[in-house]
């Protein structure tokens, strides 16, 4: 148990590493830091006196030591653009992001999950077969389709949602929340469900195949035969080792939520990291890609780390990988 | 004279497919008395599973009955709503299946699963459905059970499974035990002790047995009557010695050819049914009359062009012309 859990961290580790070694080569490769920080009227003399106070002349293995050793502070230096330290950039972009992220997840893993359960245990009725039908939509229509689709049906036509924007948000401390105020809930509608839709309609239709395999299984006849009421096999014994394949999959995609939100946040104008992430791009600024990319696969690795704990949690055969007990005696 | 605990009367179960509809069990009639053991055999594919499966109103769709009735203890189970008959399903008829390594669900712990099964079945708190079931586990022979009651089924070897498994049937005190080839998973030297087990804990409880299996040895050991089962029909039924002594049907007769001991399948010889020549007809092709006509070296004009009758014939019943005309 502790050693699978060390593993898991350990592993997680080194992703971040070798993602932060990505980022930290991106500095070396594209463009001359020392250029775009400079300006064109710098003298030779102020450009080396610039490059040893960004201590470009010491050792490649230094330099991505200290690189680390920032990172690891969520420092990555100042926006080659904007002229503000990159931290505080991505700090007021972030709550954008999450909000929208977390909860495009929360709905694509409940509802996911509940119709998923409906539509394998009901799999005849005209309930479920309309659902899937409409899981079809999700699957197959582009992310950004789904998303102006909502903006012409509910913006410009019915009038009834903001079409862009986070609306007025409340500040806690350094986090700003679209939740507290009505035109900040209003506005989340759309880019959540856009963001959220095909997570949804994925979980879902992992979750009907994983439950229909499931119910399959001989220790459902078995729970069957033995005279447990029906609710009771589903819920309790089917559910349960059907979340197990599910969870991997679906923390996978919930860590790949973030990467949709660039598209999402593009069309519905939210100011979160994916905007600030296509501007940096835009302008080859190099610190803030840098920054975006190791959150990226921070949250990548969190959840994944999550996955693997709650693995453990769902199936006990993980926990302890002892040997069998006992012959036939 | 008193009902029978089990009585199958006139069973027919169909699997309707695109094309045909396929008949599994084609008009099986048996009894099983209070205490008694019925050993049912017969080659792959002869129905022996549909039967226990038409009993326990388990039947897989689009497989369903299409006559006859089943009663348990005289009263008829097959056409109750399901509600009732789930309270006769675990409670006064337990199951066990083929493997044991699957018929219990890795993700709760033995204990869970066993006092779940009472809780349902009987108004019995926890504490006490748990005492019970270390008391259970004891009896099927599990050892240090108090501790062995909260492993996980993945924790235990297929033997202690199959106890367990056991166990979990026993727990609601049934009166009947369908029992699906309950050793053909384990090891071979497993397989003698879960038989005994079997037969010594039907014995102790006066429990009735319907064991089904392919291994004539087993049945030799602890059936008190057997039936042999072709094509979705009774062969022949009647008291296990007189069956494996003085086969009467020609399948029968094949069948006990083929009898290896528990001792020479210890040996390596597999126990299965394999001396007649030829195969079981599918089911989308039964012959008319006998089903085993074509594979009998006795057959007569009648056998090609009339189904034989369940008949009585010495002190069993046997469907062939051959014997009972
Ligand atoms: N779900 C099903 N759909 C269609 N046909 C089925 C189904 N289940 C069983 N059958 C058919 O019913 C017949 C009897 O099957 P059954 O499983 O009872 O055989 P069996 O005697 O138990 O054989 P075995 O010794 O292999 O377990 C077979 O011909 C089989 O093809
Ligand atoms: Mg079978």
């Amino acid at each position: 148990m502790i050693a699978y859990i060390l593993k898991s961290v350990g592993q997680a580790i080194l992703v971040l590493v070798v993602v932060a070694a990505l980022a930290f080569s991106m500095f070396r490769f594209i463009g001359d830091p020392v250029a775009n920080m400079a300006g064109q009227e710098a003298s030779q003399q102020d450009r080396r006196e610039l490059a040893e106070r960004l201590g470009l002349n010491d050792p490649v293995p230094i330099q991505f030591a200290r690189f680390l050793a920032n990172a690891a502070f969520g420092e990555f230096g100042m926006s080659y653009r904007q002229g503000r330290k990159v931290s505080a950039l991505i700090a007021e972009r972030m709550p954008a992001t999450v909000e929208l992220a977390v909860l495009s997840a929360l709905l694509a893993t409940g509802f996911g999950t509940l119709l998923g359960v409906y539509t394998a245990i009901r799999r005849n009725s005209w309930g479920a077969h309309i659902v899937m039908g409409i899981s079809l939509i999700g699957v197959s229509l582009p992310t950004f389709l789904i998303g102006i689709g909502l903006i012409y049906l509910f913006a410009v036509e019915l009038k009834w949602l903001p079409s862009f924007g986070r609306g007025e948000t409340v500040k806690l401390g350094w986090w700003t929340t679209g939740l507290l105020t009505p035109s900040g809930r209003a506005s989340l509608i759309m880019p959540v469900l856009t963001l959220g839709f095909f997570q949804l309609t994925l979980i879902m239709r992992l979750v009907r195949a994983q439950m229909l395999e499931t119910l399959r299984t001989d220790y459902v006849k078995f729970a069957r035969a033995r005279g447990l009421p029906e609710s009771r096999i589903q819920f309790r014994h089917a559910l349960r080792n059907t979340l197990v394949p599910v969870v991997t999959i679906a923390g996978l995609q919930l860590g790949s939520v973030i990467a949709f939100a660039i598209i999402t946040e593009s069309v519905f104008q939210w100011p979160g990291l994916g905007a600030l992430f296509v501007q940096a791009v835009q302008f080859v600024d190099i610190p803030v890609m840098a920054a975006y990319l190791m959150f990226v696969a921070v949250v990548f690795v969190v959840v994944n780390l999550i996955v693997d704990l709650t693995y453990v949690l769902l199936d006990p055969r993980l926990k302890s990988s002892t040997a069998v007990v006992g012959g036939g005696k | 004279m008193t009902a029978p605990l089990l009585s199958v009367r006139n069973l027919r179960v169909e699997f309707p497919n695109r094309r045909a509809r396929l008949v599994a069990i084609d008009d099986v009639s048996f009894e099983i008395g209070r205490g008694e053991i019925l050993g049912l055999v017969g080659e792959s594919g002869a129905g022996k599973s549909v039967t226990g499966a038409a009993i326990m109103g388990l039947l897989e769709p689009p497989g369903h009955m299409t006559g006859g009735e089943i009663r348990l203890d005289g009263t008829r189970i097959d056409t109750m709503p399901i509600d009732q008959l789930r309270r006769i399903r675990g409670k006064r008829i337990g199951m066990v299946f083929q493997d044991p390594l699957t018929s219990l669900n890795p993700v709760y712990r033995i204990g869970a699963q066993i006092t779940e099964t009472m809780r349902v079945h009987a108004n019995i708190s926890e504490a006490d459905a748990r005492a019970r079931a270390i008391a259970l586990l004891a009896e099927v022979g599990i050892p240090a059970p108090e501790n062995r009651i909260d492993a996980y089924p993945h924790e235990l070897s297929g033997g202690m499974r199959q106890r367990v498994v056991l166990a979990l049937v026993l727990c609601t005190e049934p009166e009947l035990i369908i029992a699906d080839e309950p050793t053909t998973a384990l090891d071979v030297s497993v397989q003698a002790q879960i038989i005994a087990l079997i037969k010594a804990l039907a014995r102790n409880r006066g429990t009735s047995v319907m064991l089904i299996t392919h291994d004539m040895g087993v049945i030799a050991e602890v059936a008190d009557r057997v039936a042999v089962m072709y094509a979705g029909r009774i062969a022949e039924i009647g008291p296990v010695r007189d069956v494996l002594k003085a086969p009467q049907h020609p399948y029968a007769r094949g069948l006990m050819g083929a009898i290896p001991s528990l001792a020479k399948k210890a040996a390596g010889h597999d126990g299965r049914l394999t001396l007649i020549p030829g195969n079981m007809p599918r089911l989308s092709a039964i012959p008319e009359g006998c089903a085993f006509n074509p594979r009998c070296g006795e057959a007569i004009d009648r056998c090609r062009a009339e189904r034989p009758s369940l008949l009585p014939a010495a002190t069993s019943h046997v469907a062939c012309w051959r014997v009972t005309s």
